[in-house]
């Protein structure tokens, strides 16, 4: 069992790597590169659990650990 | 957004009281719109415009004859000769290092550096002063790792040193952590900059960073207690960027080298706002801006959110009419925006239009000057008699010295802060000559042989005990430290971390420590020449103990002459100046050891401290001195013991024999102020002893340097090895790395 989790700057807050991506972008050709916003992805392999009890725990492990909850959102998917 | 109507509960949520909002009703002659609604929230919030305070910040001296720029511009100024000026100012950001510790922690000193880069100056080093709760707690533990990673990414990033401060562990933290953030700067004396908007029709410039939704009523939450909806207020926090600071100094000094700059101010706390009113009304003059041409990270921003946005990285700059476009050039060189967002005007208003419509418009004095001030209801506590009564009989000596001495040194307020100050870098710009870990700082003046030192101190402890006494120990404590490296204190900031002011005994406490700070500023000779006052440090009604955190810059004629904290050479002489009391209330060994903070802190004679110090100075300066440590925490026993191994890779012991004339745990771990442990050679000994007597300081040979263990009497007797693996191992053993 996969856990896919997407973590997310939230709206708004500033991303000073996507920033300098975006400027570096532009510096090489890409005008229409307008902005850039960078974010996480985390794949987790998780036991064969319940999947009810999955999305609990890594629910759990986005609000304790992967994601900064105070300038970060988070998403998730179990396969 | 301008038609929202202004109801009580909207008044109430923008923090103003019914006689404010009458205040600005009177002022303005009709009822607000949002927008000025808004701005009159922040600017008389508590952050920005002192009101509580500001009747106690008069009585701090605040001129000598080295003071350049005392309190009210961005940062205080002092000559240190051969036309240098040193820059220098303590800011707080405790309540968003609370919420978000890296960001928070990153943002207070990015600020910090602005306020002294925005006078003309580089700042060429950075300090703090940090204090949490137990390390016990994970969420501590978790407190501590987010400022000192977000201090280490923001000045590592920027190419200046964090170079030194302190770190305290106490309870009364757990819910509002201190951040004190301060930078020293460089700046040739003609060529100072100030936050004057003069010169009717010169040009607006906003330059940095775009402005975003951050921090939005930032400001006010500043100024506002921590309820447990806290969390709720989470998203106003600002993220900061060093790399576009560095962009920002390296163009503001570069623009300073013109002769287009009439004014300049960072937006810091409340943003355009802020700097707009308190430019304009330090030059008696109005504004007029026009918000379209502001630079704007989102769509759809109103002119509430320009106007209060804390976005980072943001200078407002007024410039000589006809030079704005090579200022907008030579930004844009450094890749930065700079926009001219409005004129100065001659009719003292702040008139702010957007899409056509005038948004706001208010007088700037009465707003800026006006803000109504308070002489709260002061009231000495009730608990307070009860808190300084300590009777000595009740605690019991110890049976083994060694072992307390093994428990202070593990204790985090006095173990090794190496922990965190590797991770800083503190050798960048290669001007450090003493390096975090000693007594005070010191860095050199490149292109002179001036030096300058510079510490941060407070114990809080004190404070709460006895907080005039404890004011005064703050400012003796730091002179100390300063002239322990061999600089003559010079000047003070002073970062003024207080609970409720609503609440008489929390005035009460800020009423007495500001007399002590004012009455060890005058004796001492170090005037106060800016700082910063943070209030509501409170969670759930309970505040942190006063903690008035003292910075001091100190000045080497000759950077040759400093000296450390730690032993140097077998045989040398051990000699301790000052004096031992029987002291031990609000020591480290009460709280440690008998789990007490209890009775009257250690009494302060500022004559003896002076004359202490006058030695000191004298012996270092005269090359005398090997080495120099204050006994502060944990007393006599854990400045020696300090000495034996603080270098590093260089342990040595020492062979002390006390006299005996008070309680032997007062002796070895109370806390005495005006006491300096120094070496000498053997064959200095006898003139040092005369500049002593000279500068009527108490002079007494304590023992030698020398071996591998430190013995004192028949109490101490350690290997330095293992006094060392205590405290080096205290901190990173209980974070767990």
């Amino acid at each position: 069992m996969i856990a896919k989790v997407y973590v997310t700057l939230k709206k708004g807050v500033l991303d000073p790597q996507g920033k300098a991506v975006q400027h570096s972008l532009e510096s090489i050709g890409y005008k229409e590169a307008e902005d850039v916003r960078i974010g996480k992805f985390i794949e987790i392999k998780l036991a064969d659990i319940p999947k009810p009890d999955a999305e609990k725990k890594v629910k759990e492990m986005c609000e304790k650990l992967l994601a900064n909850t105070v300038i970060e959102n988070y998403r998730f998917e179990i396969l | 957004m301008t038609d929202t109507k202004i109801t009580k509960e909207v008044v109430a949520s923008h923090g103003l009281s019914v006689e404010e909002y009458q205040k600005v009703l009177e002022i303005l002659g009709r009822e607000p719109n949002l927008v000025e609604l808004g701005i009159f929230s922040v600017m008389w919030s508590e952050h920005c415009s002192y009101k509580s305070s500001k009747v106690y910040l008069k009585n701090f001296p605040t001129t000598a004859q080295w003071v350049i720029q005392g309190p009210g511009e961005n940062a205080g100024v002092i000559y240190i000769g051969e036309g240098i000026g040193v820059v220098f100012k303590m800011e707080s950001h405790n309540h968003p290092s609370f919420i978000e510790p890296y960001q928070g922690a990153a943002t207070g000193v990015g600020g910090i550096l602005r306020d002294i880069f925005t006078m003309g100056a580089r700042p060429v080093a950075n300090l703090n002063s940090l204090r949490f709760g137990s390390l016990e707690e994970p969420k501590q533990r978790y407190l501590l790792n987010g400022v000192v990673a977000g201090i280490a990414g923001y000045g590592n990033c920027m190419g200046i040193p964090t170079v030194g401060g302190e770190v305290y562990f106490n309870d009364c933290y757990k819910g509002n952590i201190l951040v004190n953030a301060m930078t020293v700067g460089l700046v040739r004396v003609d060529k100072i900059f100030k936050g004057n908007a003069s010169g009717i029709g010169n040009p607006v410039v906003y330059v940095g960073s775009k402005t975003g939704r951050d921090g939005i009523h930032g400001a006010t939450m500043a100024s506002a207690e921590f309820g447990e909806g806290s969390e709720e207020k989470r998203p106003t926090v600002q993220v900061g960027d060093p790399f576009t600071e560095k962009l920002l100094l390296e163009a503001c000094l570069e623009v300073f080298k013109t002769d287009y700059v009439v004014g300049i101010q960072d937006m810091g706390a409340a943003g355009l706002t802020s700097s707009s009113f308190e430019m304009a009304s330090r030059a008696g003059t109005g504004i007029e801006m026009v918000l379209d041409d502001v630079p704007m990270r989102e769509e759809g921003m109103t002119p509430y959110e320009i106007m209060l946005s804390e976005s980072q990285e943001r200078m407002l700059l007024v410039a000589r009419e006809g030079t704005e476009e090579k200022i907008v050039e030579i930004f844009k060189k450094w890749d930065l925006d700079a926009v001219v967002v409005g004129r100065v005007t001659d009719d003292g208003f702040m008139r702010i239009k957007m899409h056509g419509q005038t948004v706001a418009e208010l007088p700037v004095k009465p707003l800026a000057d006006g803000a109504p001030l308070y002489n709260r209801p002061v009231k000495r506590p009730e608990y307070q008699t009860e808190l300084q009564t300590l009777d000595l009989k009740t605690i019991k000596e110890p049976v083994d010295y060694n072992d307390v001495l093994l428990k202070l040194l593990d204790s985090p307020t006095i173990a090794s802060k190496r922990w965190i100050y590797r991770q800083y870098d503190h050798m960048v710009r290669t001007n450090t000559v003493v390096l975090p870990g000693s007594d005070a700082a010191v860095i050199r003046v490149k292109g002179t042989t001036k030096g300058l030192a510079m510490t941060t101190d407070c114990n809080s402890r004190y404070c709460y005990l006895d907080p005039y006494t404890g004011g005064m120990i703050a400012v003796a404590e730091a002179a100390r430290n300063i002239v322990c490296s061999g600089g003559k204190p010079m000047a003070v900031t002073d970062c003024l971390n207080f609970g409720n002011p609503e609440k008489p005994e929390i005035m009460w406490q800020f009423q007495q420590a500001t007399l002590g700070l004012s009455k060890a500023c005058s004796t001492l000779d170090t005037p106060v020449i800016g700082g910063n006052v943070s209030l509501y440090n409170e969670t759930q009604g309970v505040a942190i103990h006063p903690t008035p955190t003292v910075g001091m810059v100190g000045l080497l004629d000759d950077v040759a002459h400093h000296c450390t904290s730690w032993f140097k050479n077998d045989g040398d002489v051990i000699i301790l100046l000052g004096l031992n009391r029987e002291e031990i209330g609000g020591s480290e060994y009460l709280k440690v050891i008998h789990a007490l903070e209890k009775g009257m802190p250690p009494s302060l004679d500022l004559t003896l401290e002076k004359a202490v110090q006058d030695s000191c100075l004298e012996g270092i300066q005269k090359g005398l001195i090997k080495s120099a440590h204050d006994c502060s925490e944990g007393g006599l026993a854990v400045s020696l013991a300090e000495c034996c191994f603080t270098a590093e890779g260089h342990r040595i012991g020492a062979r002390i024999e006390l006299p005996v004339d008070i309680r032997k745990d007062a002796l070895l771990f109370g806390e005495s102020q005006s006491r300096i442990v120094v070496t000498v050679s053997e064959t200095d000994l006898q003139e040092f002893k005369g500049i002593a007597e000279n500068c009527k300081a108490p002079v007494t040979v304590i023992g030698r340097v020398g071996g591998e263990r430190l013995s004192i009497n028949d109490l101490i007797e350690l290997p330095v090895q293992e006094m060392e693996k205590a405290w080096s191992e205290a901190i990173p053993r209980r974070l767990g790395v």
